[in-house]
């Protein structure tokens, strides 16, 4: 037997994945477009909040490769900065739905009976809750912060993965091989976490691609009611949301940064199916 | 004292148009190293009846009566504990659909691993290799390479062995087979029924056998119970019951065997439950 192979549903997940064109031009995109974020600032010359009225609204040139906006920053320094913001909301979104999602969706799906019920309707009552109007308590109550828009997105993000997570568990409880572990012996953590939750992640990887473009849309429109991101700081949401308003005479406002979320979440669905195959036994030989 | 004592047991599902009673008043023992073949059409309880000796039947909604001696404890009565270290070690299951009985997304290797690593907290490495003899005893031809397969890389008599290997490893004193070969075609059923029949004896260990299916038990088990409507009707050695069957049932059900009829002849069948 060839122990020095790996055994494990991730390291075999991970060899599959190489394989996968798509999916790794995904991967090296997606780490590219990071490390821009997080490097880029510090490199190119200007600050994202240096204002330079002489130079307002320069079309993209070889000073500046994006163009300047209406107070003469730096396109291309504001569209990096705001990346940081953008792929922080998406990894604290994912974060919080995959954790707290999958582990309460899980839990509330394996217990059932009352458990269950008791579970669900609170994931109703927070469904039900105007998210608007609790992001505007939030600030009124506490001080006006990056956290707290995290909290926010984070505080609802989760609910929908609960949800699915529950609606599959349930529908693997009753599986004959879950049964096999039941009689086997195995503790009920053991069941939910080795043998439940791992066969829900392909449905899991699909959401969470579905749920990081739509924090980065939801994090805009936070921006745009003045809860959100404040100037001078930037993130692609409200770049695009003000380049759309200057489209017409400096279209190249919201081409670059609509372009730099575009091709973000092209790499992270391609990766997410990369992912959803690789995680699956069942497709391509190991 | 028997290894399994099932005394008045009784098993009710409440409904809406009232109760169904699953299992009524049954009455089952056996010894150590004994096989004992439950038959019955289904529908009979017979599943319902050993299940709930797993636990396998939730209550509620379910309800059970009656008492489940397992050397000297109470399957029924004892707290989950106790009813997980014994599920497992002591009593095993085999299950009717070998395509679903196994974990998608685990290797084949570590399934069989698993409750070795649970109940006797054996190393990874030491449990893969105990594993992969076990998948050797049970006949899996190049167990060692075979080993790191997924389950859907076998068919379906290798993954019954798969399972079969998985609830022998840790050498039960139990092993509840239900249905172990509906799901199989002819041939592999007859391969996997002298398999479980050979590891039997070979580790001492009793067997329950569900089967609808009279001739199967009656090449396995010493004893036989016969059930019908959630009652035994009938029970004692195989031989006898199966040339003297003393309830008309019974006899029925003896005589729907194709086996016993002229070739071109009507099949007998069974009419419908009166009670």
């Amino acid at each position: 037997m060839n122990t020095s192979a790996s055994y494990s549903l991730a390291g075999d997940a991970w060899r599959r994945l190489l394989r996968n064109r798509a999916a790794l031009s995904g991967l090296v995109l997606l780490v590219l477009m990071m490390l821009a974020c997080v490097a880029g600032p510090w490199l190119t010359p200007y600050s994202h909040e240096e204002m330079n009225l002489l130079n307002s609204h320069q079309s993209p040139s070889g000073a500046h490769w994006f163009g300047t906006d209406e107070l003469g920053r730096d396109l291309l320094t504001r569209t990096l900065i705001g990346g940081r913001i953008s792929f922080a909301v998406a990894l604290a979104a994912t974060g919080v739905s995959l954790v707290i999602g999958v582990s309460y969706g899980g839990l509330s799906g394996f217990v059932g009976g009352r458990v269950d019920a008791l579970m669900m309707r609170i994931v109703d009552v927070l469904y039900a809750l105007p998210f608007t109007l609790l992001v505007i308590l939030l600030v009124t109550l506490f001080e006006r912060s990056m956290i707290l828009l995290f909290v926010a997105i984070g505080a609802v993000e989760w609910l929908t993965m609960a949800r699915i997570v529950r609606g599959q568990v349930m529908g693997l409880r009753n599986q004959e091989f879950i049964e096999a572990c039941e009689v086997l012996g195995y503790s009920n953590a053991r069941i939910l976490f080795r043998h439940l939750l791992p066969n829900v992640l392909g449905t899991v990887i699909i959401y969470v691609t579905l749920t990081i473009p739509s924090v980065m849309l939801l994090e805009a429109f936070l921006s745009f009611l003045g809860l959100g991101v404040q100037p001078p700081m930037s993130s692609w949401g409200s770049l695009i949301k003000d380049g759309v308003g200057a489209m017409e005479d400096f279209p190249w406002l919201m081409i670059f940064p609509g372009a730099a979320l575009f091709v973000t979440l092209l790499a992270l669905n391609f990766l997410g199916d990369g992912l959803r195959d690789a995680l699956d036994p069942r497709r391509g030989g190991g | 004292m028997s290894l399994l004592e099932i005394q008045d047991v009784n098993v009710t599902f409440p409904l809406r148009e009232g109760n169904l009673r699953a299992v009524r008043e049954v009455n089952l023992s056996l010894e150590s190293g004994e096989s004992l073949g439950i038959v019955g059409e289904s529908g009979s309880g017979k599943s319902v009846c050993v299940s709930t000796l797993l636990g396998l039947v939730p209550r509620p909604p379910a309800v059970v009566s009656g008492k489940a001696w397992f050397d000297g404890v109470d399957l029924y009565a004892c707290p989950p504990k106790v009813l997980r270290s014994i599920r497992g070690k002591r009593i095993s299951m085999i299950f009717q659909d070998p395509m679903t009985s196994l974990n998608p997304h685990q290797r084949v290797v570590d399934q069989i691993a698993e409750p070795l690593r649970v109940h006797e907290g054996m190393s990874k490495k030491r449990a893969r290799i105990k594993a992969v003899e076990a998948m050797e005893s049970v006949g899996i031809p190049d167990a060692a390479e075979r080993a790191r397969s997924w389950p859907h890389e076998f068919s379906g008599g290798m993954r019954q062995r798969v399972m079969i290997a998985m609830a022998m490893i840790s050498k039960p004193e139990l092993l509840i087979a239900d249905e172990p070969t509906t799901a199989l075609d002819v041939t592999v059923q007859r391969q996997i029924l002298r398999l479980i029949s050979d590891l039997q004896k070979e580790i001492g260990m009793a067997l329950i056998l569900i089967s609808h299916d009279l001739a199967v038990v009656a090449d396995v088990c010493e004893r036989v119970a016969v059930m019908r409507n959630g009652e035994v009707v009938e029970q004692g050695q195989t031989s006898e019951v199966l040339q003297n069957p003393r309830h008309p049932y019974t006899q029925g059900l003896l005589s729907c065997n194709p086996a016993l009829h002229e070739p071109g002849s009507r099949l007998t069948t069974l009419e419908e439950p009166t009670s």
